[in-house]
């Protein structure tokens, strides 16, 4: 009946009489028979494959073809390229079919591939520890929160306005739950970064810790050496939230401005953009706070013959074992996202990593100065930028939108979506996927929409 | 086919990816930069920037295929044999599926693209959601939640809410204590004290100590139905209506819902909201520990309280709607691990009504027959009709000095994945073993024939078991040498 399903009659009938029963429903003689359904369940009739591949292919359709448009949005997703080898690697069953290597005997490929990539986090973030792996960039920051106030034993977090406002929307929602207190800190206009003076002004000895993301959400670098100053002097932590993780190729990492963790985005590694899921959450910490970390961690021992060999460790901060008193309700995670990026970062190696930044970083300021020169067209903030930029624009942002996609260009982010006052202005982003000729088309365009253009 | 199926073979030793690392060599290929190159230093002040690039490791791209795919050969997969491990459902994940989620239309949309772009990948949002509904019996659905535990978090939080909108949010949820870690964990998360309601001598929950447990305190109750021992909760109409009427809400942990699909669908038995493990139920592939989705099925009176965006239907267009001003807000960013509904909603559509029943049934089958073959040989706590998976324990063969982690290890040497060991916490020694329904009955018999072999080795020579694995790649590892002289990562 089902090409899934390999019993024939005979082999049910001989199984049936194994057990003792008459019939298949007699295996359901435990539920009440006026609580199962009467009859099936109302659903389409079951299509072949070739029937449900033509039918997945006409919905894949129904989206904008991608390599026909050409995309200039990021803000928290981002278009880079992933290496062929990257899916072929997980497209083996052999990583995506496992479970939760519970089991480590029979599961040392994904076991050694994890503690590679912890290695791999640490490097790239100058972190001594990271687990291997959250949902997502958001909930890893909520999670960075929530450790952050166990550790301080203070129920007040202080976090950037800047912050990507989906993040601080799921910040919001995990907070409001544990009964702690989000104070924000608002950035300055004209340029871009979070205020310092303000932040100063909110700290107090109260404050859990500081969150700031950088590149932020407006794609402006932030400095966070007074924020982590201000948080220590205070007796808190600094949270350092890293959305764009290729920024990473030529940023200054967290480790060393001397942050206690570090939260993030990796699906800028190795993982397609897939309308928003699944992603990676970056997780990092330094080592005297390991005991407080969410998430699986794999740790390196030895076998009954002295042998190496990976396990999972420390599960006594996890759910299964501490129930209630666990450092978090996480159990699967993203294990073949951080694998996909801990192949692409082996691909790319710090040559390589330092490459792609620089495309994404010359590109996205090529774009940033020709969109800059258009008349109408100026950079309302002054903060120095990686690949994403705010530009202000002469005509509401959601106009010109729509103007870019009568011509094939999917444009920056309308920022009035997240910011009332800010409807006149969108974030671009422009990566290595973005050729200078579509770039040229995009400014072309634009220049065309100028008060005074075609 | 030989009735010993492992053997030892040539396993390929491989050494950490950073000692393979040769100054020098590269594995990428990128574009030439097609604009005018500036100083990075008239771009970002220096201050900002990194003074040497991250030590990476630096290999071919041939280099890094090798490394990967020695690795891959040391996992142990469901394609390769049985793996039942209870609770998660390691079922086949047909390749087709893999195919169609990888299809460019879906692979390459933005989240935050316009909506009139996305029409493809919303209507199969939005299908989903109802093909959902009506297999739980629910009626709206978040598509949101990564895994079950984000979305018992979303639905506990959604509980929350909707008392909040009644007045008072309540305290405390009552969590049985057969049940997954991860629900009491995600109660204490969304701001409730837990109860746990102890199982009975049945390995049921006791409708008259719900009734002693339960007052205007309480939120809510998880229940797991079929249970973590495989039973199905016979009085659960009594025990929803109990709750009910001290306006507790009912959440279903629906890790187990293979066993009931199409039979039962516990809407129709009370329960106000569930979450589903498209990982486990709809044969998403696990990833090595993820990436699952748990999307979490609603009454329509929870609606309201929905993450957001939530996609609705205009006529015959799709939109997002951010504006449900009732919402819990939202738990992740964007709007679902959408790469995985794809894989589920195709499974849905393959296997049709007549399929999903067929799915149940015959994992329930399987479960039976492999409790009916074993009960010899093992002390199985609650030998009677089981659902998709069912417990059995090392009380015989602790005898001989041979516990649960050796019998675990010693299937390793006959072929076989191990089952969930030492859960439920109410069993001690516990072995959760889950066929699932794609397993032939051959693969069952030789599974049946290697528990027995071990159940005999225990008796003639239980050092056999007490050293065991020996086929394996590495032999047992020291788990508490791992957690005593911590090494998370590698340093030069």
């Amino acid at each position: 009946m089902s090409r899934y399903l390999p019993h024939t009659e005979a082999e049910i009938q001989s199984m049936l009489r194994a057990i003792g029963l008459p019939d298949m429903e007699s295996l359901f003689s435990d539920i009440p028979s006026h609580l199962r359904l009467p009859g099936e369940l109302n659903l389409p009739p079951p299509l072949s494959e070739p029937e449900l591949t033509l039918h997945l292919e006409q919905m894949a359709r129904l989206n904008t073809d991608g390599a026909r448009f050409a995309l200039f949005l990021g803000a928290g997703a981002y278009h880079h390229y992933v290496p062929a080898v990257v899916q072929e690697v997980i497209g083996r069953e052999e990583f995506y079919t496992s479970y939760t290597p519970y089991q480590p005997e029979l599961s040392q490929g994904t076991l050694q591939a994890i503690y590679e990539y912890q290695t791999l986090i640490c490097q790239l973030t100058g972190m001594e520890v990271a687990n291997a792996s959250l949902y997502d960039g958001a909930s890893a920051t909520a999670e960075a929160a929530l450790m952050a106030c166990r550790i301080a034993q203070r129920r007040k977090i202080l976090a950037s306005s800047a912050l990507h406002p989906e993040y601080l929307a799921v910040l919001r929602t995990y907070l409001r739950h544990c009964g702690i207190d989000l104070d924000l800190i608002p950035w300055t206009p004209g340029v871009g970064a979070t205020s310092l003076d303000q932040a100063e002004g909110l700290m107090s000895q109260e404050v859990a810790a500081v969150i700031l993301q950088s590149p932020n959400f407006f794609g402006c670098l932030e400095d966070p050496g007074p924020y982590v100053r201000l948080a220590h002097e205070h007796g808190g932590l600094a949270i350092a939230v890293v959305v764009e993780p290729t920024s990473l190729g030529i940023l200054k990492p967290p480790g060393e401005w001397d942050v206690d963790i570090v939260a993030g985005e990796g699906q800028g590694f190795g993982n397609p953009l897939n309308f928003g899921g699944p992603y990676l959450g970056i997780f990092a910490t330094k080592r005297g706070f390991l005991r407080q970390m969410p998430g699986r961690l794999v740790g390196r021992t030895t076998d009954a013959r002295g042998r190496p060999g990976f396990v999972l460790t420390l599960g006594t901060r996890e759910q299964h074992i501490r129930r209630e008193k666990a450092t978090s309700n996480i159990c699967t995670n993203e294990a073949l996202c951080a694998l996909a990026a801990a192949v692409h970062l082996c691909l790319l190696g710090p040559r390589g990593l330092r490459e792609l930044s620089l495309l994404n970083l010359h590109k996205a300021h090529y774009a940033k100065q020709l969109i800059a020169s258009l008349p109408g067209f100026e950079l309302p903030l002054s903060a120095p930028t990686y690949n994403e930029f705010v530009v202000r624009l002469p005509l509401p942002a959601q106009q010109v939108r729509e103007r870019l996609l009568e011509r094939e260009i999917i444009g920056g982010l309308d920022l009035g979506r997240f910011f009332p006052q800010m409807k006149d202005c969108c974030l671009f982003c422009v990566t290595e996927m973005n050729t200078r000729q579509e770039i040229d088309r995009l400014v072309s365009c634009l220049h065309d929409l100028a008060p005074g253009g075609k | 086919m030989p009735e010993q199926i492992a053997r030892s073979g040539l396993v390929l030793e491989e050494d950490l990816i950073f000692e393979k690392s040769s100054p020098g060599r590269i594995g990428y290929s990128l574009p030439s930069l097609d604009v005018p190159e500036k100083e990075v230093s008239d771009l970002i002040p220096p201050s900002f920037l990194r003074r040497e690039p991250p030590p990476l490791p630096q290999l071919s791209e041939p280099d890094v295929v090798r490394h990967f795919l020695r690795l891959s050969q040391w996992n142990f997969v469901p394609p390769h044999g049985l793996y039942p491990l209870g609770s998660c459902t390691m079922k086949y994940n047909p390749y087709l599926n893999e195919i169609l989620a990888r299809l460019p239309g879906f692979v390459r949309a933005h989240p935050l693209q316009p909506d009139q772009l996305s029409q493809g990948s919303l209507r199969l949002m939005y299908e989903l959601e109802r093909l959902l509904a009506e297999i739980s019996g629910l009626d709206r659905v978040t598509l949101h939640p990564a895994a079950g535990a984000h979305g018992e978090l979303a639905g506990m939080m959604m509980i929350r809410a909707f008392h909040e909108s009644q007045g008072n949010p309540r305290r405390v949820v009552l969590v049985p204590d057969s049940a997954h870690g991860t629900n009491p964990s995600s109660s204490v998360l969304s701001g409730y004290q837990v109860r746990p309601v102890p199982s009975d001598s049945r390995g049921l929950i006791d409708p008259a100590e719900v009734s002693r447990l339960m007052d205007e305190e309480v939120a809510a109750i998880m229940i797991t139905n079929p249970n973590t021992l495989g039973l199905f909760e016979v009085d659960i109409v009594r025990i929803c209506s109990i709750v009910h009427s001290k306006g507790g809400l009912v959440y279903g942990d629906g890790a187990n819902l293979n066993a009931i699909l199409g039979i039962v669908r516990p809407g129709d038995l009370g329960f106000d909201l569930l979450h589903l493990n498209l990982h486990k139920t709809f044969s998403t592939p696990h990833g090595g520990g993820g990436p699952g989705a748990g999307p979490v099925a609603v009454r329509e009176k929870l609606a309201p309280f929905l993450p957001v965006p939530v996609v609705e239907k205009e006529g015959d267009r799709f939109r997002l709607n951010y504006d449900l001003p009732r919402s819990i807000g939202k738990i992740r960013a964007f709007h679902s691990n959408f790469a995985i509904l794809v894989r589920a909603y195709a499974y849905i559509l393959s296997l049709g009504a007549a399929g999903l029943k067929r799915v149940a049934e015959t994992a329930t089958l399987n479960a039976n027959y492999l409790r009916s073959q074993l009960a010899s040989h093992y002390h199985l706590p609650f030998d009677r009709l089981c659902k998709h998976e069912f417990v059995a324990t090392d009380r015989f063969q602790q005898r001989s000095g041979v516990r649960t982690l050796d019998i675990a290890k010693r299937l390793m040497d006959k072929g076989f994945h191990p089952p969930t060991i030492y859960f439920p916490l109410i069993v001690p020694g516990a072995m959760m073993i889950e066929p699932t329904e794609t397993e032939p009955k051959e693969e069952l018999d030789r599974f049946i024939a290697a528990m027995r072999e071990i159940a005999e080795e225990a008796q003639r020579d239980p050092s056999l078991l007490t050293s065991a694995p020996h086929l394996t790649k590495v032999s047992r590892l020291d788990e508490a040498k791992a957690a005593r002289q911590l090494d998370l990562r590698w340093a030069e």
